[in-house]
């Protein structure tokens, strides 16, 4: 792949962000995925540890020990030679159940694309979608590979309050909510899975560059998977990369 | 082992380390002391390692017991009085106590955090790498929350040995402007923003707290809109929302963000950003990050080097006279509280 020329920009002395782009797309969140594996691999001495995004990596360096300059030359021969994140992915299958009481907004967003609810969630669940970053709160997930004919502009009025393991769209991002939250995302479904569990033996399942699928749920089998959730089962399957 | 009943304390009273790195790539932000100079200090007065897990006190301090065995104790950060059994304990001083023994922080007259350490630590495990409490995942702390009257605290020892310990010649706390390297989206911003982000004076609004302490004052200008594809945060960034106002991110903030944030306070200036209550006057000056790192180096040695200045406590003159002549009363806040809020 051709690198667009990534800029180096300053988080005081404890940080730098290395930003491939501006935008929301899947090409720059490679870039950031494969620096941010590479630098895994090659472990720069003085890293403390790093943040990838849509668009951008941040890396938290501890300055008692090195500078922007030291570790700047290891991240740029990195650079080089990267390609975009490729190979062996987590794939992970989210059983989700769409609508009614655990998606509320499902209907009004079918019906402003004027497709039927089925329709809808066929689209939603049929996409393979990449895991760009992890943000806002522990275990939140934001996801590429929404469907575009289902995109779709964020509400004007956010809720103060959305449920733990509510799926949403936002414009043309997806998202997996791991805790209860305000949001401005239209709710289309709720997950039992929990991204973040802190009493489970794999506190975290997903990470930033993993797939995820949508498996459709009827809403019977909602109480017996929450309660396997909540006595520590993942719900969630992690099958082999796509 | 010993064991503290908290029979009183403010709600935002918490148990906090030195932070919990490692995780922000999962979302969970670092938390950690506001004001790690003074974690480290209060540490070191009761002979714990600079990041062991302490209490930290904001605005309202607390009563406490010692519930069983011997404990020794230290309070360091903004001006609060510590007191056992209604008698006010020396400044940088540590103090043992035994069961039954009562004591008491007071509220805080200047500054925002005050840490109380306990020599030997809390016997509380850690919790994903760390004793900070992180208040929306529910992790580290008491319990996965904060500090409440009822809760008994457990000590990884039962006593304590030698003296306690008196610090001379503290550090007083800098004045004048809090040191920021520009970035990382000063771009994002009219180079007339960035004039009056480095020009004016702002004022530390009541929106004050462990996410973040918004400033109000001079408008600054962005270039191109306010709004950004979320990019990763560190401790101490600036962002500026569209009211143009900006808001620093403090240990409890996110991992990602959507606002362009114009500079970042460097971390030789951020627990003295830290102990600035709403009202206070803040201005802010562009360093290299040459410069900062420079000067964060030289502030840890500084750290470092107060373990030269321990004494044992009795043996040195903490009359209050001599800690009035010193402007010290109160611990080493209230004299650059003092500088910034007279630069009005």
């Amino acid at each position: 792949m051709s690198l667009p020329s990534p800029r180096f920009l300053a988080c005081g002395d404890t940080a730098v962000t290395v930003e491939f782009g501006r935008e929301i797309s899947p090409e720059l969140n490679a870039l950031a995925l494969g620096l941010d594996a590479a630098l895994r691999d090659a472990s720069v001495p003085g890293i403390v540890e790093t943040v990838p995004t849509y668009r951008s990596l941040l890396i938290q360096f501890d300055p008692l020990t090195t500078t922007p300059e030291e570790i700047e030359a290891p991240i740029r021969a990195l650079l080089a030679t990267l390609e975009s994140r490729t190979g062996a992915r987590r794939r992970w299958k989210v059983p989700v159940v769409y609508g009614g009481e655990y998606g509320i907004d499902l209907e009004d967003v079918a019906a402003r694309h004027a497709i039927s609810v089925n329709e809808l969630i066929k689209r939603h669940s049929e996409a393979v979608y990449t895991v760009a970053m992890l943000g806002f709160l522990p275990g939140f997930c934001y996801l590429a590979g929404l469907d575009p004919s289902i995109a779709t502009p964020r509400r004007t009025d956010p809720r103060a309050v959305t449920p733990a393991g509510s799926i949403a769209i936002g414009g043309i991002q997806a998202n997996i909510a791991s805790l209860e939250a305000p949001s401005g995302w239209h709710l289309l479904g709720r997950t039992p899975m929990r991204p973040f569990m802190p009493s489970r033996e794999r506190v975290f399942l997903i990470d930033a560059g993993d797939e995820v699928v949508f498996e459709p749920l009827p809403a019977e089998r909602w109480d017996a998977l929450d309660k396997a959730a909540a006595a520590g089962e993942w719900v969630a399957q992690e099958v082999s990369g796509g | 082992m010993a064991e503290i009943e908290i029979l009183d304390c403010g709600a935002a009273t918490t148990i906090q380390d030195a932070g919990r790195y490692g995780l922000q790539r999962f979302g969970v932000g670092p938390a950690g002391a506001m004001d790690r100079d003074s974690l480290a200090v209060a540490n070191l007065l009761v002979g714990n390692e600079p990041g062991e897990a302490a209490i930290e006190f904001a605005g309202i301090g607390g009563r406490f017991r010692v519930a069983s065995g011997e404990i020794r104790i230290a309070l360091v950060g903004a001006e609060a009085v510590l007191s056992v059994d209604g008698q006010p304990v020396a400044p940088f001083t540590s103090v043992t106590l035994r069961a039954g023994d009562g004591f008491s922080v007071g509220p805080t007259r200047s500054g925002m955090f005050t840490v109380l350490a306990i020599a030997g630590g809390l016997d509380i495990a850690p919790q994903l790498g760390s004793r900070s409490l992180h208040m929306r995942a529910g992790i580290g702390g008491y319990q996965g929350r904060g500090l409440r009257a009822g809760n008994t605290l457990p000590l990884r020892r039962d006593a304590v040995d030698g003296d306690d310990i008196a610090l001379i010649d503290p550090p007083l706390l800098e004045s004048g402007p809090i040191r920021v390297v520009l970035g990382p989206q000063d771009d994002h911003f009219t180079a007339e923003g960035v004039e009056t982000f480095l020009a004016s004076t702002y004022t530390v609004s009541q929106q004050a707290d462990r996410m973040g302490y918004r400033l109000s004052g001079p408008k600054i200008a962005h270039a191109d809109g306010f709004n950004i594809v979320s990019d990763g945060i560190v401790t101490g960034a600036i962002q500026v929302p569209g009211s143009g106002e900006p808001i620093v991110l403090m240990a409890d903030r996110q991992t990602t963000g959507g606002y362009p944030k114009i500079a970042t306070i460097i971390s030789a200036d951020l627990a003295r950003f830290a102990q600035m209550r709403p009202g206070s006057q803040v201005s802010f000056r562009a360093v290299s990050v040459q410069d900062a790192i420079a000067a964060v180096r030289s502030h840890a040695k500084r750290l470092a080097a107060l373990r030269d200045n321990l004494r044992v406590a009795g043996t040195i003159d903490l009359s209050s006279e001599r800690l009035l002549s010193l402007n010290l009363v109160g611990g080493w806040v209230s004299a650059a509280m003092d500088a910034s809020e007279g630069a009005a």
